[in-house]
């Protein structure tokens, strides 16, 4: 079924009783060529690039709970692609291009809202680092600009600019970053994937690998066994917990981020904003909430609930640099859990394990890395090898000495 | 969350900084470890749900590093001990 | 001014005439009154709009759980958006104003929503809007966008403040109502600590609201009489206009006190409101319960609210909505409403009860086994449709409508630590359950015990348990103990559109089509209708929509399952919860013991992590800050010039060990180290990127000082240690951090030696020969200050840096400037110590930037390889030791007026400019008034093999393109002869 205005109207008038449900809700078949094990955003990005850009049509997403339950609908909702490492701009520039055409590829409209994002600078070396990264972004062939100070006074005047600990100097802007409506993408992702029959598995737990002479045969399940050509993993928070059923350890730790929204306001901010100098950025939905956030809370957790410290860390932060939201009113704060990497970047790869595949280390930046991580994910499930815009994403390269250290933390994880 | 300090009794966790997995207290014997030892001490983690054993220094205090015990899922808190005493051991 | 619907009785005061607007209009009412409570006895029930259609509302209850009543309160930079008129305490002077709707509350042009609804229902948006594909962000969206919101801020910085404070209890009680009232006695008159929060103004909870005795006196005098006697009690702590917004781990509760909301403005010097942490051994959760509306059609003009609310409004406010009302229940509870307002002199209209055994032993009209089936009336109440049991239609006349479809117990903050509540099926209800958090109990209607007398006894026997109080119970007063089963009945069949969720306009029928396009478990249904998101946070709105979801899905509710309750309780200010850590003490400040010193002298100041430090010095007739800073750098070079650098970390390393264990945290060597001499060392992290860098100097043989950058003095010293606890636990080394005791300033330039001279004691030789470079001892300064004097230098110049204890910074500052007057010594900022160590070529903190390795910063050959140091084994990886690996170089302009910027990457002189083919970037520019042009350094590939090559610096970002030559980093004196003369 298609979805339109026209299709809206219709309905309307005839008493919606031409809507379907958005998926299907199948029992699994005993054997799938390949199956995504996790029903977040990533893996049914990937069944659906799967399905519509590799031509493969005999996969399964399995899910523990229900799709979309985990941090495709718990983040601030923030795209952009203004990364500095040539492992990583490419491919959250192509990510970026991706958010540009999902409404039509998908048909489905996720609210892909380009109103752009802005980092303040506060000091001369941040604004030598930022400048460094708004040319890699433009040599990388995506967007940057660098705000001066009455540049910003303009477009923002409801920053502190008069009574700022930490003064702001400057900002860099990408105009074409902004949100997404973070359900919406789930939700676009899964029934776009279901029409072109991938089976959408809900409330499937998998309980372990079938692996013999090391080659991975496929999922033991809450449902039963699973037979499997391939199996992709893209569990987010719980990478380590799944992946420790077929004897891995990885380079992940798991950590809780709180997010946070307002109650509903008349649009005050015109796009992302994130605070240079604390832990604090936030958005606008169209519903009228401030979208915020801050730090990590900084132990590991699979809680999905943080506690006050970081609660009032981040509306310190905000407080700061808008100290007109002060009356405005906190409304509900939640916890994801990051799967926070080595060295803050991602991996796609595979295991040593013939037919095993794993994507994770999203850390908090997984949502908007959906579009790229699903069809590089899926290029990698279908064809074997690495998406060009992917290649660095791999396990070894803490072997090897290639790690993509954006922050330049190291191994310590809730640095990142 | 609360660590009770083996010296100093319960503590609210903001006076200390967290350092990770306990296991970076095994640092390999330069003397016989392989590469892919230095790979598995500095860059995997077992990262349980449930139970971890993690280290806490206590920043804002005596400066002492703890191992907590700690219920990932949870956060209960079953035992603290003195880093350097555990170490020492 | 008349207040129409003002009754008799009530907790207000007459005597006292509150006079306040809303929406421009007048009005007066009483202290006590809430400004629901004071318009409904005006006779307004108009006091907001819907959400997405627009619809007129009134209040639907008289608590937090307001969904319709929300209002901008106060005016000017004070204006609180979407404040519940439920709670909002009345005071003289309070203006209100309607929101979300243009140009008037009672003619709204948006309400054309409403005629849309049909379109507009639940995720209609993400089926449409996608064509052309431009035109979401240019029309579709700004339209939803403006519609969207509900009210407004003042855009102007909040001027009240907010505190935070800590407490501690034996037991915190949530909740002053009978079980926490009676809780607290029990707990109180045993001795313990004792913590009473209740987020109304008045405690009592529904005892303020009922009619009903405790043994013989009315429960709102038994409410007040226990008040008195706890206030009394000195171990107990009466915390009203308290909520507790969050549990969190390990007994730590969130608690927003309302200090001044109920007044004008904040009195002089107290705060708006006020954060508390609360550690409390045990909790007891006491807070009570909400009812449940029923949803039919049109269940959501004004003048339709809960009934106990209803009763509440009569009882404990003396209003009423209207002098004409009718009930709509499936319970007993209903019946109370209807008895005691029919007690105040308000007409029944009738009791329409939806059981067919419906009691009738009361003085007024019941419709039993009837249905409320639509309602009529634009902006207020005035008929409802009734099908009878016979199947006959019936009209009830009514100006006000009270609802109760039965409670709910307040499980929220049972549920913040991701415990699910339990379903109750006597009670119909879902209940605690699951685990709770640690040292939490549950007593009253909170916990499914409905009645007062059960209330009480719970509240009682939880805190005993609590605290393990031993011997007999307490006898509980007399009072009502009515059975607290439940048949639920959760909406009336209907062809229109009945309300769940009134602020965001969520219907049954929004409920069944998400049903319908399988968005079914709990999660899906709340996400794709919004049911629950509102600002009421689905108190009374969740449960119906559950209810109907496991209907349609042939499920039990539990089966549907529960959303997770998430902190905070009620919506709390951002304010608040920042508390006093913004503007200019959003973090703390720290000032160097020559700050007063720096500020005389008209010092430019620059924040520095959490320091001050000076940038540069201007002296009268300079405009541009490059003219001080060329000068302090100038004259630097060709006398001396003084810089603070104390905030540069430093730490104590003492022991017998601590040679070894220094040789264990840098790269380099530090064993042989003699005594009285001081090394550059690069600290690596475990995985073999630089760390930090500094100095160690050994002052004894088993004392050394080492210093960090001011940047990363904090994580060195962490780093350290762990180092000496968790890797060399057994090695003898003390450490300590001495940032602060210690003042220190570098002395710079060729006359640096004859300044200090002047300034060290006689007996210490710090000639040349006597002190060479690299050298430190203990000395002492001014006739017999101790000093620490190290024979280093940042700027390339021969140089010395100071340092005397913090106390005597200002004094020593103060001294060199007056001793140097003869040489025209000149302080120096921040911005010259930066040039000069450019044109010196020294690495810093953009250069060490959590990427870089020894072998970048053009030191590989200082990890020793003769033994283990951290980081020395994994910097070895091939990643780190590429050929064409990244080499620090200088960088100057071919064309002298060029400007050289960091954050510029590195192209060859000709072919593409894009990231493929980059070379490097440019870490640290500054113009070099010794050169007379710009310089830089940065990380190029291969850089240590293209010396003398001409490359393109581009910064697309900032519009530049220079072409520059790569050259040696020590722009200034390369082969070190100033440092060592």
């Amino acid at each position: 079924m298609r979805y339109s205005g026209f299709k809206v109207i219709k309905e309307a008038l005839t008493g919606h009783k031409g809507w379907k449900p958005a998926w299907r809700d199948p029992d699994p078949q005993p054997h799938y060529d390949i199956v995504i094990i996790g029903g977040g955003g990533h893996g049914l990005a990937t069944a659906h690039y799967l399905a519509s850009v590799y031509g493969q049509h005999k996969v399964a997403v399995i899910e523990k709970g229900w799709i979309g339950g985990g941090n495709v609908g718990r983040n601030t909702t923030i795209i952009r692609s203004n990364y500095l490492l040539d492992g990583n701009e490419p491919f959250y520039e192509f990510s970026l291009k991706l958010w540009e055409g999902l409404e039509q590829d998908l048909n489905y409209n996720a609210m892909v809202s380009q109103r752009g994002i802005m980092n303040l600078i506060h000091s001369d070396a941040q604004r030598d680092v930022f400048i460094r990264r708004g040319n890699a972004m433009i040599l990388n062939g995506a967007d940057a600009e660098y705000l001066d100070l009455a540049q910003i006074k303009k477009e923002y005047p409801f920053l502190n600019f008069d009574d700022a600990r930490f003064p702001i100097k400057g900002g860099l802007a990408q105009r074409r970053g902004g949100t997404v409506r973070h359900d919406a993408v789930a939700w676009g992702y899964a029934r776009a994937a279901d029409s072109r029959g991938v089976d959408i598995i809900q409330n499937c737990e998998v309980t372990g690998f079938r692996i013999e002479d090391g080659k991975c045969l496929g999922v033991e399940t809450s449902k039963g066994f699973i037979g499997a050509g391939r199996v992709g993993c893209a569990v987010a928070g719980n990478s380590s917990r799944l992946m420790a059923k077929a004897g891995m350890r990885l380079p992940i730790e798991s950590h809780v981020l709180q997010a946070f929204v307002s109650e509903g306001l008349k649009p005050v901010l015109p796009g992302v904003i994130t605070f240079g100098a604390g832990h604090f950025y936030v958005s606008q939905s169209d519903k009228g909430g401030l979208v915020f956030g801050g730090d990590i809370d900084g132990y590991n957790s699979y809680a999905q609930r943080g506690n006050l410290p970081v609660v009032e860390d981040v509306c310190e932060g905000g407080m700061a640099i808008m100290p007109m939201i002060g009356r405005a009113r906190l409304l509900r704060m939640w916890g994801g859990i990051m799967d926070m990497s080595m060295d803050g970047s991602p991996i796609i790869d595979r295991t040593h394990i013939d037919g095993l595949y794993f994507n994770g280390g999203w850390c908090y930046g997984g949502f908007k890395a959906t579009p790229a991580s699903g069809y590089a994910f899926a290029h990698l499930l279908a064809r074997d090898e690495p998406h060009a815009t992917a290649t660095a994403y791999r396990f070894d390269r803490f072997r090897t000495g290639h790690m993509i250290d954006e922050k330049g933390m190291g191994n310590q994880p809730n640095l990142h | 969350m609360i660590i009770n300090h083996p010296l100093l009794g319960p503590r609210d966790s903001a006076e200390f900084v967290y350092l990770g997995a306990a296991a970076l207290m095994d640092r390999p014997d330069p003397e016989t470890a392989s590469a892919e030892d230095w790979h598995d001490y500095a860059y995997l983690r077992d990262n349980p749900a449930g139970p971890h054993r993690e280290l806490w220094f206590h920043e804002g205090g005596d400066r002492s590093i703890l191992i907590v015990t700690r219920d990932t899922t949870t956060h209960e808190i079953t035992g603290v001990e003195l880093a350097r005493e555990v170490a020492s051991k | 001014m008349t207040q129409k619907n003002r009754l008799n009785g009530g907790q207000i005061d007459r005597d006292t005439t509150l006079n306040f607007t809303f929406d421009g209009k007048q009005y007066a009412g009483h202290p006590g009154d809430t400004l629901a409570s004071a318009l409904l006895a005006n006779n307004v029930r108009l006091m907001g709009r819907s959400f997405k259609y627009h619809r007129p509302r009134g209040p639907l209850s008289a608590g937090s759980e307001e969904p319709n009543a929300i209002v901008e309160l106060r005016s000017g930079a004070r204006q609180e958006p979407n404040t519940r008129a439920t709670t909002a305490e009345l005071f003289d002077g309070l203006s209100a104003t309607s929101q979300n709707r243009w140009p008037s509350l009672a003619f709204d042009a948006m309400a054309i929503n409403d005629r849309l609804s049909n379109f507009l229902t639940a995720g209609f948006y993400y089926k449409t809007f996608m064509w052309p594909a431009a035109f979401w962000e240019k029309i579709y969206e700004p339209i939803i966008r403006k519609a969207a919101g509900l009210g407004s801020l003042s855009m102007r910085a909040d001027p009240d403040t907010y505190d935070k404070g800590f407490r501690h209890c034996d037991l915190l009680i949530i909740g002053a109502g009978p079980a926490g009232l009676n809780a607290a006695l029990t707990a109180g008159r045993a001795g313990a600590q004792v913590i009473l929060a209740d987020e109304d103004f008045r405690m009592g909870g529904r005892l303020n609201a009922e009619t009903y005795p405790i043994a013989d006196m009315s429960g709102a005098d038994w409410a007040a009489q226990t008040v008195a006697e706890l206030a009394t009690l000195s171990n107990v702590r009466l915390m009203p206009r308290t909520t507790v917004i969050g549990a969190f781990d390990h007994g730590i509760y969130g608690a927003v006190e309302r200090v001044s909301d109920h007044l004008a403005t904040p009195a002089a010097g107290k705060p708006r409101q006020i954060l508390w942490r609360i550690y409390a051994k045990q909790t007891l959760l006491c807070a009570g319960a909400t009812e449940r509306p029923i949803a039919f059609d049109n269940n959501d003009r004004p003048g339709i609210m809960l009934a106990a609310s209803m009763r509440a409004y009569a009882n404990r406010w003396a209003a009423t909505p209207s002098h004409r009302v009718a009930i709509f229940t499936n319970n007993d509870d209903g019946h109370r409403t209807a008895h005691d307002l029919q007690g105040k002199g308000v007409k029944i209209a009738a009791v329409i009860d939806t059981r067919q055994d419906a009691p009738r032993s009361y003085d007024y009209e019941v419709l039993q086994g009837a249905q409320v089936v639509d309602t009529k009336g634009r902006l207020g109440l005035t008929f409802v449709e009734v099908n009878q049991v016979d199947g006959s239609t019936r009209t009830v006349e009514c100006g006000a409508l009270g609802v109760s479809g039965g409670w709910n117990p307040n499980v929220h903050l049972t549920c913040h630590q991701r415990g699910r509540p339990t379903w109750d099926e006597n009670l119909a209800a879902f209940v605690p359950g699951g685990t709770l958090p640690s040292g939490m109990n549950v007593a009253g209607a909170a916990n499914g015990d409905f009645s007062t007398h059960g209330a009480l006894k719970s509240g009682a026997n939880a805190a005993r348990k609590a605290l393990g109080l031993k011997g007999r119970a307490p006898a509980v007063p007399e009072a009502e103990d009515a059975p607290g089963t439940q048949t639920p009945f959760w909406y009336v069949e209907g062809c229109s559109r009945a309300w769940l969720d009134q602020q965001n306009d969520v219907t049954v029928k929004d409920v069944k089509l998400s049903h319908q396009e399988g968005f079914r478990s709990v999660e899906h249904l709340k996400r794709y209708t919004t049911l629950g998101m509102a600002t009421d946070q689905g108190k009374t709105s969740n449960i119906g929509g559950l209810a109907i979801m496991a209907e349609l899905a042939g499920k039990s509710i539990p089966e549907v399952g529960t959303t997770i309750f998430r902190p905070p309780y009620t919506p709390t200010a951002i304010g608040v919860l920042a508390g006093r850590m913004r503007g200019k003490e959003f973090h703390p400040t720290r000032l160097t013991p020559s700050h007063v010193w720096a500020k005389e002298r008209g010092a430019v100041f620059v924040e520095v992590g959490n320091w001050l430090r000076a940038q540069w010095f201007p002296l009268p007739g300079e405009t541009h800050w490059r003219q001080s800073v060329d000068r302090e750098v100038t004259a630097t070079r060709a006398s001396v010039g003084v810089c603070d650098c104390t905030t540069l970390g430093k730490i104590d390393v003492q022991g017998s060990d601590a040679a070894t264990f220094l040789n264990t945290v840098y790269c380099n060597g530090f064993a042989k180290l003699a005594v009285g001499k001081t090394r550059y060392g690069l600290m690596l992290r475990e995985d073999g990127i630089a760390m930090d860098d500094g100095t160690a100097a050994r002052l004894a043989e088993d004392q050394f000082v080492v210093t960090t950058t001011t940047a990363n003095a904090g994580r060195v010293y962490q780093h350290m240690e762990f180092v000496r606890q968790c890797l060399m636990p057994e090695a003898d080394v003390q450490l300590i951090s001495t940032t602060e005791a210690w003042a220190q300033y570098a002395v710079a330039g060729p006359n640096s030696r004859r300044l200090l001279q002047k300034i060290v004691d006689p007996d210490h030789d710090i000639s040349n020969e006597g002190f060479p470079f690299m050298a430190c001892a203990n000395i002492t300064v001014c006739g017999g200050l101790r000093a620490r004097l190290f024979r280093i230098s940042f700027s390339g110049e021969l140089a010395f840096e100071i340092a005397v204890p913090s106390r005597y910074g200002d004094a020593l500052m103060r001294r060199l400037m007056a001793e140097g007057e003869e040489f025209d010594v000149t302080p120096y900022g921040t911005e010259a110590l930066g040039v000069m160590r450019i044109e010196k070529g020294h690495a810093a903190g953009n250069e060490l930037n959590g990427t870089t390795t020894a072998l970048n910063l053009g030191m590989g050959r200082m990890v020793s390889k003769a033994k283990d140091s951290i980081g020395s084994q994994l910097s070895e990886r091939p990643g780190l030791n590429e050929a064409d690996a990244l080499m620090q170089v200088g960088l100057r302009p071919l064309s002298a007026e060029d400007k050289v910027t960091a954050g510029g990457h590195l192209m060859k002189a000709s072919g593409p400019v894009d990231a493929a083919h980059d070379q490097g970037y440019v870490t640290s520019a500054a113009y070099s008034p010794t050169l007379g042009h710009m310089i830089g350094l940065g990380f190029l590939k291969d850089g240590g093999n293209r010396m003398g090559e001409t490359l393109r610096l581009v910064s697309p970002v900032t519009d530049l393109t220079v072409e520059v030559e790569v050259v040696s980093a020590h722009f200034v004196d390369p082969e070190g002869e100033r440092v060592r003369a």
